[in-house]
Parts: structure tokens; C-alpha cells; sequence
């Protein structure tokens, strides 16, 4: 309780991934299951500054590791928007259960 | 107890109620501008561990970046006034449950695993260090990750242009 260790992080990262685990399951808008990823990549990063400073201080290699994927990350959500635009534009809708064509 | 151990449980609590609000808001906006918060917080936390310039990229990346484009995107595709249908009671149930569950089992194995932290070192990030490191062709360095990473940055942009651009119907 006196001190900060990794194990603390560590549940503070755990709970922010279920957070946005239960996002992705019960919401059908895809562009709140969109911010429910973001929150789980922000989850995956904080373990990796964690481990790095508290594990491995010597090391930079889970700084790059956050790097790269805050990178992928921001790739991945500007390809995400321009597909839900388009299925704007086809469906005047972008909730998932209305996107069903390729279902069966 | 000291004023350091105090600032992470508060910056903790602010991550974790802001992204708890995020993913349950009813409105869409309101639940973007709780994402923006969470995100922030987690840059605060960033700061906590003394790692500054990721901290930074988080700012710049996520709270200036994708945030801006969450909102742009609500704006072009919703009523961002209009209330967002209640989840299905038997979905939320279940998978608050699942969720329940999962954080229990993790939460278990982490306090069972006890991971020993080597304080000896100090630690610190200098972004001259970050930079060598990045662009070294030697052992340990990150060249090629960056390329990969730039082209792929590259594809994406391309891309996103080719899904959103307007087709026009000129046969018809």
C-alpha cells in the first residue's frame, strides 16, 4: 500500500481492458465498438510502459513497442471511419445488425 | 502513504470511471468527449511513470488525432442529440458477467504471480536515446520496424482515400 509496484498498474490496465471489452460487446453503433478498441490498445500500451520501467528499466524496447502500436492504432481508426462512412453513404445507417449482406 | 502513491489512485480513478462512462453513455457525443478524458488521464499516468514522450505522442496522437476524428465522423453519420437505443438486457447481462468474470481470473493470476520489480536502476527515457535507437542499423535498433511501419502508414492513407472517395455514376 506504501508503494507503487507493477502489480498495481497491472490491475489498473486489466480493468480498463474489460471496460473495453464489455463496450465491445453491448453496444451495436460501430462507432462506440470503434472507441471501445481504442480503449483496449490504451490498456495494452500501459503494460507495456509498466513492464518497461519497472521490469527491464535498462531497456527502451517497450517505449517502442507503444510507438508502434499508437501508430497502428491511428492507422487502423482513420481505414475504421472511412468504411463506416461508405456504409453510411450504402445503408443511411452504420448500426452492425443492419449491415448483414455478407451474413450468410 | 506518500503524495505520489496518492496521484495514481486518483489519476486510476479517473481512467478507469471516464472509460466506464465512455462505454456506457446513452448519447454518442457525450461518450466521445468521456473517451477524450480517459485518454487524457491516460497520458497523466504516462507522466506519472516519468516517460514523457510517450506521454506526448498520446496527446498529439490520440487526444488531437483520432478523438478530433471520432467527432468529425459522429457529426457526419448521427443525430449526435439523439439517445442511443438500451442495449439488450440479456446481451449487457451476459456479458457483464463474461467481463466480470475474465477481470476476476486476471486479477488472480497477477496478485498469485507477484512480479518482482528491480528498482536499483533508475530509469529514464531520453528522447536522443529514443531517436538513436529508432534509426540504428546495428543490434537492437528499430530501422526496420520504422520502415514497415511508414509504408504501411503510406497504404493507409491511400486507402482511406480510395474507400471514401465519391464514385461517379457516369453510365447511368
Amino acid at each position: 500500500m506504501n508503494e507503487i509496484t507493477v502489480t498495481h498498474i497491472l490491475f489498473v490496465s486489466t480493468a480498463l481492458f474489460f471496460i473495453g471489452m464489455y463496450g465491445l460487446f453491448t453496444r451495436r453503433n460501430m462507432i462506440t465498438m470503434l472507441m471501445a478498441v481504442e480503449l483496449i490498445l490504451n490498456s495494452v500500451n500501459i503494460n507495456f510502459v509498466a513492464f518497461n520501467k519497472y521490469v527491464y528499466p535498462g531497456k527502451l524496447d517497450g517505449i517502442f513497442f507503444t510507438i508502434f502500436v499508437i501508430t497502428i492504432a491511428a492507422a487502423e481508426a482513420a481505414v475504421a471511419i472511412a468504411i463506416i462512412i461508405n456504409l453510411y453513404r450504402s445503408h443511411h445507417s452504420i448500426d452492425v445488425e443492419d449491415a448483414s449482406e455478407l451474413k450468410y | 502513504m506518500n503524495a505520489s502513491v496518492i496521484i495514481f489512485y486518483i489519476i486510476s480513478a479517473f481512467i478507469l470511471g471516464a472509460g466506464l462512462l465512455a462505454v456506457t453513455a446513452r448519447k454518442i457525443f457525450r461518450s466521445a468527449i468521456w473517451l477524450l478524458f480517459s485518454l487524457i488521464g491516460i497520458a497523466s499516468l504516462y507522466f506519472w511513470m516519468e516517460v514523457e514522450f510517450v506521454a506526448a505522442v498520446q496527446i498529439v496522437v490520440y487526444v488531437g488525432g483520432i478523438v478530433v476524428l471520432i467527432i468529425f465522423s459522429i457529426f457526419l453519420t448521427q443525430k449526435s442529440g439523439d439517445e442511443m437505443p438500451k442495449p439488450v438486457k440479456q446481451r449487457a447481462i451476459f456479458s457483464a458477467l463474461a467481463v466480470l468474470f475474465g477481470c476476476g481470473f486476471v486479477f488472480n493470476l497477477i496478485r498469485e504471480f507477484g512480479f518482482t520489480s528491480i528498482n536499483q536502476q533508475p530509469f529514464e527515457v531520453k528522447v536522443s536515446d529514443i531517436g538513436m535507437q529508432m534509426l540504428s542499423t546495428s543490434d537492437y535498433g528499430f530501422v526496420l520496424p520504422f520502415e514497415v511501419v511508414s509504408i504501411l502508414l503510406l497504404a493507409a492513407l491511400i486507402g482511406c482515400i480510395v474507400i471514401a472517395m465519391k464514385v461517379k455514376h457516369t453510365e447511368k
